[in-house]
C-alpha cells in the first residue's frame, strides 16, 4: 500500500508540473499577476510531493519491502542501513527520482532567493523549470517507475546493492554530482526567460551569476569526489579514465566554467550577451546528453546503468525537443540582444574571450572523442572502435597549458582597454622569475632535465606569481596592507582561490602522471618486492568477516631504507548475496605521495598476485578541486548579490563597487519591483 | 568599412582560425588514437596485422584459464563460440573476470597468432554485456546460422 502512495505522489507532482509550465508562463505573457503568482505555490507543491515519493522509496528500502522491484534489485536484508538508504540512488529508477527531486529542490531555492526579481521573470523561470520537471516525471512514469511491484510473489530477499557501490563515497558522490548537474537547469531557465522577455541586462547577469557559480562549484565537488572514488575503489590506481560517462560531466563543467567567465563580462560590461545565453543552453544540453549517455546503454562504460532502448529514445526525444526549441528561440531572439560596449584589442574582455574559446574547444574535443565510436559505428555499418586516453591527453593537456598562461594575465588586465606597456611592466619580471625558478627547482631536485616537470613548474609559478602581484597591487591603495586585503570583495577572493585551486590540480595531475610508478607481482607470504625507494613485504592473508561479505585481508609491510613505515591492509571481498567479488585497496595517503596496494587473485600455497603503486602528488588533484569549489561558493556569498534587498529595505545610496576593478556598467534598478 | 565592423570581422576571423586549427588537431589526434575492435572469428580469418593495437571481445572459455604458479602471467581463451583466441596477460585481472563471462582485451596479435593483452576489461554489472562482446556473439551466431542453412541446402540438393 505505502509504495502506491509514493507512486500517487509522483503522479501528483507530474500534474502540478504541467500546471506550473503553463499557467505562470501564460500569466507572464498576458500580464496576469494572479497567474504569475501561482508559480511559487505550485513549485512548493511539486517539491513536497517529490519529497514524499523519495521518502517512501527510502522507507521501502529501510523496511526491506522486496515487493517493490527496484528495492528487490538493489538491496538485501544484510545490507548495512546507510547503504539501504543510499541505495535509493543505486540504480536507474531511484537515481532518476532523486535527480528529479534535486531539480525541485533547486526550483524551491529559486522561489526563496528571488524576492528581488520582477514577478514576470520569476514566473517564466519557474515555468521553464516546470517544463523540464514534466519531462523527467513523465519519463519515470512511462519508462522507469521506481515503485513498480513484483506481485503476487515477491522474492524473499533482495539481490543486493552492486558491491562497487557499497562505499562511503557512494553516499556523497551522486548527491553532489546530481546537485551540480541539475543546477545548470536554473541557469538555463534564466537564459530562456531572458530570451522570451527580451530582458538581458546587467541586472539579469547579476541575478544569474550566483546560481551559475553555485551549480558550477557543486559540480566541481561532485566530479572531484567521483574521481577520488574511482581512484581508491576501482583499483586501477587511476583518477581519470576518459570513460564515456566521466566525460559528459567534464564537458558540462568546462562549459560552465566558460559561462561564469562570460557572465562576469556580461554583468560588468554588457558584452557577450548572446554568447552567454548560448553557453547556458549548451551547458544544460550537455547535462542532458550526459543523462542520455549514462542511461541509454549506447556506449560501453563502467557506469552504464541500463540497456533499455526505449529509455534512450525517450531521452533523445526530450533532448531534441529542449535543444531544438531553445536554439530556435535563440535564433529568433538573439539578434535583438545588442551588446553594449566596445573594447580594445588588449583588454580583460579579450582575455575572457580567449578563455571561453579554449574551454569551449576543449569541451568540443572531448565531446567528439566521446561520441566518435557511436558515429563511426553508424557510418561504417557496424564496425566498433574505441577512442583511448591518448587522444584526450593530446588535446586536453596543451589547451590547459595555454589556459594557465592566460590565467595569469586576465585578472591583471583591465576592462575595456589595457595598455600593452602596463601589462609588460606588470608581467615581464614575473615571467622571468617563473622561468628561472621553474627550470632551476626541478633540475636541482632531480639532478637531470625533466622537461615535463619544468613545463609544469614554470606554468604553476607563473600563475601564482601573477596572482600574488595582483593581490599586492590591489591591496595597496588603502591605509594598511591588511585593510587593503580586507577591502577586496569576496568574489575577487573567490576568483583567486579558484585559480589557485586550478593550478594545484594541474600541478598534481601533471606531476602524478610523470612520477607515478607501479608494479604487478606474484608474492609468496614473506616475500617482498621493491618499488621506487620502498620495499613492500607480503605477510600473508587472514580471512575476515564483514556484515554482508567475506574477505581475505592481506598485510603488506612497507619499509623505506631500514625503517618500517606502516602496514597496509588490502582486501579481496566476496559479497555473499550477489556472489560478486570486490577489491578493497590498501592506501596510505599523504600530502606528497600515496602508497597503494591492490590485491589480485590467490595462487597456490597462499601466494597472491598484487599491484603496488607509488603515486606522488596525487592528493593535490583533489585538494585543488576543493579550492576551486570553495572559490565558487565564496563568490556566491559576495554581498553585492544581495544588495537589492538591502537597498529596498534601507534605501541606502548606491555605493561604488567594492571591487577594486572599476565597473563601467551602469547599475540598473529597473528590475526591482516590490 | 566602419571601425567597429572591422573589429567584429577581426574577432570572427580570429575565432574561425582558432576553431579550424583546433578541429584539425582534434581529427589528427583522433585518427592516430583509435583502437579497432575485432571478434575472434575476424582474427582467425587473418584480418588483423600482427603488432597492430586492437581490442578483441568474447567470452572466457570454460576451463581455459591457466595460471603460471611462478609468475604473474595468465593465459586464457576468449571465444565467440565459432573461433577462439589464445590470450596472454601479464597483470592483475579485474574482479569480475571469470569463466563464461564476457570480456574485452586490449593488445596485439603476435605473428604466431597469440594475443598479448596490455589490459583486460570486465564489466561491473554481471548482467550487463558490453556492446562489443554482444556484437561478437551476434556475429558468430549469424555465421553459424548461415553455415547451418547452407549445409541444409546442400543436403537438400543431394
Amino acid at each position: 500500500m505505502i509504495p502506491e502512495l509514493g507512486n500517487f505522489s509522483l503522479i501528483l507532482a507530474f500534474c502540478l508540473s504541467i500546471l506550473l509550465s503553463v499557467i505562470p508562463m501564460a500569466g507572464a505573457a498576458r500580464d496576469n499577476l494572479l497567474w504569475m503568482k501561482l508559480a511559487r505555490p505550485l513549485t512548493a507543491g511539486i517539491f513536497v510531493f517529490l519529497s514524499i515519493s523519495l521518502l517512501i522509496l527510502g522507507y521501502s528500502f529501510v523496511t526491506d519491502d522486496f515487493s517493490v522491484a527496484f528495492v528487490a534489485n538493489h538491496s538485501n536484508t544484510a545490507l548495512p542501513i546507510q547503504y539501504k538508504v543510499t541505495a535509493v540512488w543505486g540504480g536507474h529508477e531511484g537515481s532518476f527520482l532523486f535527480w528529479t527531486w534535486m531539480l525541485s529542490a533547486w526550483m524551491l531555492a529559486v522561489t526563496v532567493f528571488s524576492k528581488a526579481m520582477p514577478d514576470d521573470f520569476v514566473a517564466r523561470v519557474l515555468a521553464i523549470m516546470g517544463m523540464i520537471c514534466v519531462g523527467y516525471t513523465l519519463f519515470m512514469l512511462a519508462t522507469s517507475n521506481p515503485f513498480d511491484r513484483v506481485l503476487p510473489l515477491p522474492p524473499a530477499d533482495g539481490a543486493d546493492l552492486n558491491a562497487a557501490l557499497q562505499d562511503f563515497a557512494f553516499i556523497i558522490h551522486p548527491p553532489s554530482l546530481y546537485m551540480g548537474y541539475v543546477g545548470f537547469s536554473v541557469v538555463f531557465a534564466f537564459a530562456i526567460a531572458a530570451l522570451i522577455s527580451g530582458r538581458l541586462d546587467s541586472a539579469w547577469a547579476r541575478w544569474c551569476r550566483p546560481w551559475a557559480n553555485a551549480a558550477w562549484a557543486i559540480l566541481t565537488l561532485g566530479l572531484s569526489l567521483g574521481s577520488w572514488w574511482a581512484y581508491y575503489e576501482l583499483g586501477w590506481g587511476g583518477w581519470w579514465a576518459w570513460d564515456p560517462v566521466e566525460n559528459p560531466p567534464l564537458i558540462t563543467w568546462l562549459l560552465g566554467a566558460a559561462m561564469i567567465h562570460s557572465l562576469a563580462a556580461t554583468e560588468k560590461r554588457g558584452v557577450f550577451k548572446s554568447w552567454t545565453v548560448l553557453l547556458a543552453i549548451m551547458a544544460f544540453a550537455s547535462s542532458l546528453l550526459g543523462t542520455f549517455i549514462t542511461r541509454s546503454g549506447l556506449l560501453t562504460s563502467v557506469h552504464a546503468f541500463a540497456t533499455d532502448p526505449t529509455r534512450g529514445v525517450y531521452i533523445l526525444g526530450f533532448l531534441g525537443l529542449i535543444i531544438g526549441g531553445s536554439l530556435l528561440l535563440y535564433a529568433i531572439r538573439a539578434p535583438a540582444l545588442k551588446s553594449e560596449f566596445g573594447f580594445g584589442a588588449w583588454s580583460r574582455e579579450v582575455f575572457l574571450l580567449a578563455n571561453n574559446m579554449i574551454l569551449v574547444v576543449a569541451s568540443a574535443a572531448i565531446l567528439l572523442g566521446t561520441l566518435y565510436p557511436m558515429v563511426y559505428q553508424a557510418m561504417s555499418g557496424g564496425d566498433l572502435i574505441s577512442v583511448g586516453p591518448p587522444y584526450f591527453n593530446t588535446i586536453f593537456v596543451p589547451l590547459m597549458g595555454i589556459l594557465a598562461v592566460l590565467m595569469a594575465i586576465g585578472p591583471i588586465s583591465r576592462w575595456k582597454k589595457t595598455s600593452a606597456t602596463y601589462l609588460r611592466q606588470q608581467l615581464t619580471r614575473l615571467a622571468i622569475a617563473a622561468l628561472v625558478l621553474g627550470v632551476a627547482i626541478p633540475v636541482l631536485l632531480t639532478l637531470e632535465v625533466p622537461l615535463a616537470t619544468i613545463g609544469t613548474a614554470v606554468l604553476a609559478l607563473w600563475v601564482i606569481f601573477a596572482m600574488t602581484r595582483d593581490l599586492w597591487t590591489k591591496s595597496g591603495n588603502k591605509a594598511s596592507r591588511l585593510a587593503g586585503l580586507k577591502g577586496l570583495s569576496l568574489s575577487y577572493w573567490g576568483m583567486q582561490l579558484a585559480h589557485f585551486g586550478f593550478v594545484m590540480t594541474m600541478a598534481g595531475a601533471c606531476l602524478t602522471s610523470i612520477y607515478s610508478i607501479e608494479r604487478s607481482v606474484l608474492l609468496q607470504p614473506g616475500q617482498s618486492a621493491e618499488l621506487g625507494n620502498y620495499t613492500f613485504v607480503f605477510n600473508g592473508t587472514v580471512p575476515v568477516q564483514g556484515p554482508n561479505y567475506i574477505a581475505d585481508e592481506a598485510t603488506v609491510r612497507v619499509i623505506r631504507g631500514d625503517t618500517h613505515m606502516l602496514d597496509l591492509y588490502p582486501q579481496k571481498q566476496l559479497y555473499t548475496a550477489s556472489g560478486t567479488p570486490a577489491t578493497k585497496m590498501g592506501i596510505d595517503g599523504r600530502f606528497f605521495r600515496d602508497l597503494f596496494v591492490s590485491l589480485g587473485d590467490p595462487r597456490a600455497n597462499g601466494a597472491w598476485t598484487m599491484t603496488l603503486y607509488v603515486k606522488p602528488f596525487v592528493r593535490w588533484i583533489w585538494i585543488g578541486t576543493l579550492f576551486i569549489a570553495l572559490g565558487g561558493i565564496l563568490a556566491v556569498t559576495d554581498k553585492r548579490y544581495r544588495r537589492y534587498k538591502v537597498r529596498r529595505g534601507e534605501a541606502v545610496s548606491v555605493n561604488p563597487e567594492s571591487d577594486s576593478v572599476a565597473s563601467a556598467a551602469p547599475v540598473t534598478r529597473a528590475g526591482v519591483t516590490s | 568599412m566602419k571601425p567597429h565592423r572591422r573589429k567584429t570581422l577581426g574577432i570572427i576571423l580570429f575565432i574561425t582560425a582558432g576553431l579550424s586549427l583546433a578541429i584539425g588537431l582534434s581529427l589528427y589526434a583522433l585518427s592516430s588514437n583509435i583502437d579497432l575492435f575485432f571478434t575472434p572469428t575476424q582474427i582467425a580469418a587473418g584480418e588483423v596485422q600482427p603488432g597492430q593495437r586492437i581490442r578483441v571481445g568474447g567470452m572466457v572459455k570454460e576451463g581455459s584459464i591457466r595460471h603460471n604458479e611462478q609468475q604473474l602471467q595468465v593465459n586464457f581463451i576468449t571465444t565467440d563460440y565459432a573461433h577462439e583466441v589464445d590470450v596472454q596477460y601479464n597483470g592483475i585481472l579485474p574482479d569480475l573476470f571469470r569463466e563464461g563471462q564476457g570480456i574485452v582485451a586490449e593488445g596485439s596479435v603476435t605473428p604466431e597468432g597469440q594475443f598479448v593483452a596490455s589490459r583486460v576489461l570486465a564489466k561491473h554489472d554481471e548482467n550487463y554485456m558490453s556492446v562489443e562482446v554482444k556484437a561478437a556473439m551476434d556475429a558468430a551466431e549469424r555465421q553459424r546460422v548461415m553455415e547451418q542453412s547452407q549445409a541444409q541446402m546442400q543436403e537438400g540438393f543431394q
